[in-house]
């Protein structure tokens, strides 16, 4: 390429929003009318009804600033296309309603390739290399604009995840950069969003507390007690707490904080999602299923005291455990911050540093995501994007990206179902994986994997055919149509779960072998 | 990065992108010609590997990423295989494998492929004079009394028992054998149909030549005149056999048909695509252009099957890749876009600053196909012209084709640039 070094980062960008104004005409989930039905509720409902509306199952179960963006769409709806804003236009979806709706997601994609741009910045350059596409930010920008995530439950799905993860990178990027109270301004905004990132905030309170409200280190690492500054404190809880109360205050002064609550933290919704995500609980599950199966073969359970609807049916609802003890949401809750404390602890014990900080972050979102309470698949990305920044930087990370990526990937297959989206999504997620194989390889000179780990991603594969192909069409596939969703769902959680444990090794091990960070 | 995994990339994104377009077809899930894609872009991938190590003399990395561009001139020329306009993927498939082959040397291969192309479609009629002026150029080079006769004859066996084995079921009776030849050329059906963007489509818009000549004098006119435009070029690459000056055949060739021919069809823009998609390391402004040209000369196509999303976007990216990639609009100075002769025909005004002149046509004519393509969607057609909007737009496209066919003649008749100042340019 004969370009200038600059100019490859709005080529991708371009390159990426046309590529996905391709899909604009493919399958959407309900999603669609999920924010099809809030944009309708905040525009044409007064506020004190935005959080009591239920006409429409899809009832609103973001926090308010979200609902603050919707009505700020919903303008837009309202001079191009008033009918979509109708409440009562149930399971509307005219094309004009889904090329306005999904240009804004294009749209507002915009701050995600900027917040990808400031993380670029914040990423060393490898000295002595000319070539563009070998150097790190370069490899990094195409793995986080072309995530086939993001493409696939963005621009297909129908989410707007590229803008909510934008602005959770722009706030890493300023913490990355030493701006914390800007990164801690971002982060109290997308909390307000889109109250999942909570998975992460705990991270987030023990770095800010421990690297800015703590001025300095001793000379071996450890905090300096005297060093806190009741200043920096005030400053980021009155951030927090502001931007809290512009959400939230219209409805605490209204009383309605406890529906809000309640639509945002809906525990009535059980254990796993209709689809397990590939976590822990799923593990559980399958193992209650099988000791099931085993107790009625062996005569030790009775088949007519087994609860008649399961939990493969694949409906979400509240269900019992038959052979293993029930898991109730504060099990989840204990299981979480025991899996997620030891990173805490040694984020508090190490020297300041953005890339600590990064690795507990990680630890937390793959920690909630393993133990948490119905945790949706894609909750993955909450992984797998941060982590892209630290595989263009550490060999041993970019192993641990290749194998949570690929697996997490994977995961998202049963999202697109249709047949149509079936070659897209393996073209999709082959260009993916043959990019981020190739390009580390490359970054970090030689292979990365492990030959156990190459045999388990290339397990995907023969599982694929048999979810996709053989089992659909074999005498069981009628009888078990959820057959190939578990055995999607267990096998990967084998992945995921093993890259969570190797990320805490690498953490837990020290800072020793990591290049210094600036 | 490893050479197979960008060109693997190239291939998949290629298909990707196909994918997605074809998800906008007009009738909901329109069956796409997956075949006919794939067997195009696995050619594509042959010729990224082979073809750099005869023509294009660049480095390995600066090679593939030019053949990013390349990926996507096919994609704006199967536009219009989404419209359920199946496998022409095929034929074009073919004939690049020949046009490959003779690249390599392989003649016998490379004439069966081309045989193939023509049994398939027989619209690659379009590319047979360059294949059989070069081949016959080759073979009288090498001379007649020698080994130039034993390559001749060779061919021409390949030739006969291809067609042969293709048109076996129909050789045994030869009333069968002309029913086939009749239903392949229609010659009842007229001229021209609906707007073409070729010289009768935009003459009958001054004078209506469907209705003052008869059906068979106008066959003949289009005849003498098609034959006419593609003499030079043929004749030149007769005397000249090299792969240069083949490739500028393949285009002269095809851009004569498709502007003086009998019944054209707008889809047959794409014949003329392929040859400039080859030229497109070479002579990449104008090879850009071209394409563009060609894509937007389809426009009325797709707005009829609801195809504008598909198109702006493959446009806009098309432009904007392969002028950054190829590095176009720096790589325009009078050498590089070969005007030389230009300054020779245009001796009475000397000091202009060809290069210059031929950016800025580009600007204008990329601002002219935009401004008509906004209008011709969002503006509604006067009651008294209905066709105002695809009549503009075919006669725009035939000004570009007809100065990108004399631009493509002059160049095949210039002298090719030195070795030296090749060699400075990469």
């Amino acid at each position: 390429m004969a370009a200038a070094d600059s100019s490859w980062f709005p080529a991708l960008s371009l390159g990426v929003s046309l590529f996905k104004c391709l899909f604009i005409s493919a399958y959407h989930s309900t999603d669609f009318e999920v924010h099809r039905n809030w944009l309708a509720i905040t525009h044409s409902l007064p506020l004190d009804r935005w959080y009591h509306e239920n006409s429409s199952e899809w009832t609103l179960d973001y926090p308010p600033l979200f609902a603050w963006f919707e009505l700020a769409l919903s303008q837009g709806a309202r001079l191009l296309h008033p009918p979509m804003l109708l409440l009562s236009n149930l399971n509307y979806s005219s094309p004009e309603a889904v090329l306005y709706q999904r240009l804004t997601v294009i749209c507002t994609d915009l701050l995600f390739l900027y917040a990808v741009r400031e993380c670029c910045r914040c990423v060393q350059e490898q000295k002595g290399s000319r070539d563009v596409l070998n150097q790190p930010s370069f490899v990094l920008a195409v793995l986080l604009l072309w995530n086939f995530g993001l493409l696939i439950v963005d621009h297909i799905h129908f989410q707007y995840n590229g803008f909510l993860f934008g602005v959770l990178l722009l706030s890493m990027a300023k913490h990355m950069q030493s701006l914390h109270l800007q990164g801690a301004l971002l982060f109290a905004v997308l909390l307000n969003l889109k109250h999942i990132f909570l998975y992460v905030a705990p991270a987030y309170g023990v770095y800010l507390l421990r690297s800015y409200c703590f001025t300095q280190d001793n000379s071996d690492g450890s905090v300096r007690w005297r060093s806190f500054s009741f200043l920096r404190l005030a400053a980021l809880g009155g951030i927090v707490l502001s931007v809290c109360f512009l959400s939230f205050g219209p409805f605490i002064l209204m009383g309605q904080l406890p529906q809000v609550l309640s639509r945002l933290f809906p525990f009535k919704r059980g254990l796993c999602h209709a689809y397990w995500a590939p976590n822990v609980w799923a593990l559980y599950n399958g193992l209650d299923k099988t000791l099931t199966l085993l107790g009625v073969r062996l005569q030790l359970l009775q088949e007519a005291e087994l609860p008649k609807a399961s939990m493969t049916g694949g409906l979400v609802q509240e269900f019992q455990h038959t052979a293993l003890p029930s898991v109730t949401p504060p099990v989840t809750l204990l299981c979480t911050v025991l899996s997620i404390l030891p990173a805490l602890v040694s984020l508090w014990r190490r020297p300041r540093s953005a890339q600590s900080f990064l690795r507990c972050l990680l630890l937390c979102s793959l920690g909630s995501f393993l133990f948490g309470w119905h945790v949706h698949e894609k909750a993955v990305l909450l992984a797998i994007l941060p982590l892209s920044l630290l595989a263009v930087q550490n060999r041993e990370d970019a192993g641990i990206f290749l194998l949570l990526s690929t697996t997490g990937h994977y995961s998202l297959f049963p999202l697109l179902f249709t047949c149509a989206e079936l070659p897209i999504k393996v073209l999709l997620m082959l260009m993916f994986t043959l990019y981020s194989f190739s390009a580390l390889r490359h970054l970090h000179r030689g292979p990365l994997l492990l030959p156990l780990e190459t045999l388990y991603l290339g397990g995907l594969l023969p599982l694929s055919l048999c979810c996709d192909v053989l089992l659909p069409l074999s005498p069981w596939g009628a009888r078990l149509p959820f057959l190939p969703l578990l055995a999607t769902s267990l096998y990967c959680s084998l992945g995921i779960i093993y890259c969570f444990l190797r990320l805490y090794c690498s953490m837990l091990r020290g800072g020793a072998e990591r290049p210094k960070q600036p | 990065m490893q050479t197979w995994s960008l060109v693997s990339l190239c291939v998949l994104l290629g298909l990707a992108v196909r994918w997605g377009v074809s998800l906008n077809s007009y009738s909901g899930a329109g069956k796409t010609p997956m075949f006919g894609d794939y067997e195009a872009q696995r050619h594509w991938q042959e010729v990224t590997y082979n073809l750099p190590v005869q023509e294009w003399y660049f480095n390995t990395t600066k090679n593939d990423l030019n053949y990013w561009g390349l990926d996507y001139p096919p994609l704006t020329a199967y536009h219009s295989l989404i419209c359920a306009f199946v496998y022409n993927g095929v034929s074009l498939g073919f004939a690049l494998w020949g046009v490959l082959a003779l690249g390599l040397g392989w003649d016998a291969l490379g004439s069966v492929a081309f045989c193939l192309a023509l049994n398939y479609k027989q619209m690659e009629l379009y590319h047979a004079l360059p294949f059989f002026c070069y081949l016959l150029g080759k073979s009288v080079k090498l001379g007649l009394m020698g080994r130039g006769l034993f390559l001749l004859v060779r061919l021409a066996l390949t030739v006969l028992v291809t067609f042969a084995l293709c048109w076996l079921p129909f050789l045994s009776d030869p009333g069968q054998a002309m029913e086939v030849v009749r239903r392949i050329f229609p010659v009842a059906r007229g001229l021209f149909e609906d707007k073409v963007a070729n010289t009768w489509c935009s003459l009958n818009v001054l004078i209506k030549i469907r209705s003052i000549l008869s059906s068979d004098s106008q066959m003949y006119l289009s005849f003498a005149c098609t034959l006419l435009a593609v003499l030079p070029s043929c004749v030149r690459l007769l005397t000249k056999p090299t792969f240069w000056q083949f490739k500028l055949a393949l285009a002269n060739s095809s851009l004569a048909f498709f502007l003086f021919s009998y019944q054209v069809h707008e889809k047959s823009i794409l014949l003329a695509a392929l040859p400039a998609c080859l030229l497109l390391n070479d002579l990449p402004l104008m090879a850009i252009w071209f394409l563009h040209a060609s894509t937007f000369s389809m426009l009325p196509l797709f707005l009829k099957d609801g195809l504008l999303v598909p198109f702006v976007v493959t446009s806009l990216g098309f432009l904007y890749f392969s002028i950054y990639l190829l590095s176009a609009l720096e790589r325009c100075s009078e050498e590089e876009l070969r005007l030389g002769a230009y300054h020779k025909l245009l001796f009475c005004l000397p000091k202009l600053d060809l290069a210059w002149i031929v950016r800025w046509k580009f600007y204008v004519s990329v601002s002219v196909m935009a401004g008509l393509s906004i209008a011709a969607v969002a503006l509604a057609p006067p009651p008294h012209l209905p066709d105002l909007f695809p009549v503009l737009v075919s006669i725009a496209s035939f000004s570009h084709f007809l100065g990108t066919f004399i631009y493509f003649n002059i160049v095949q008749f210039s002298e090719p640039p030195s070795r030296k100042s090749q060699k400075k340019n990469n």
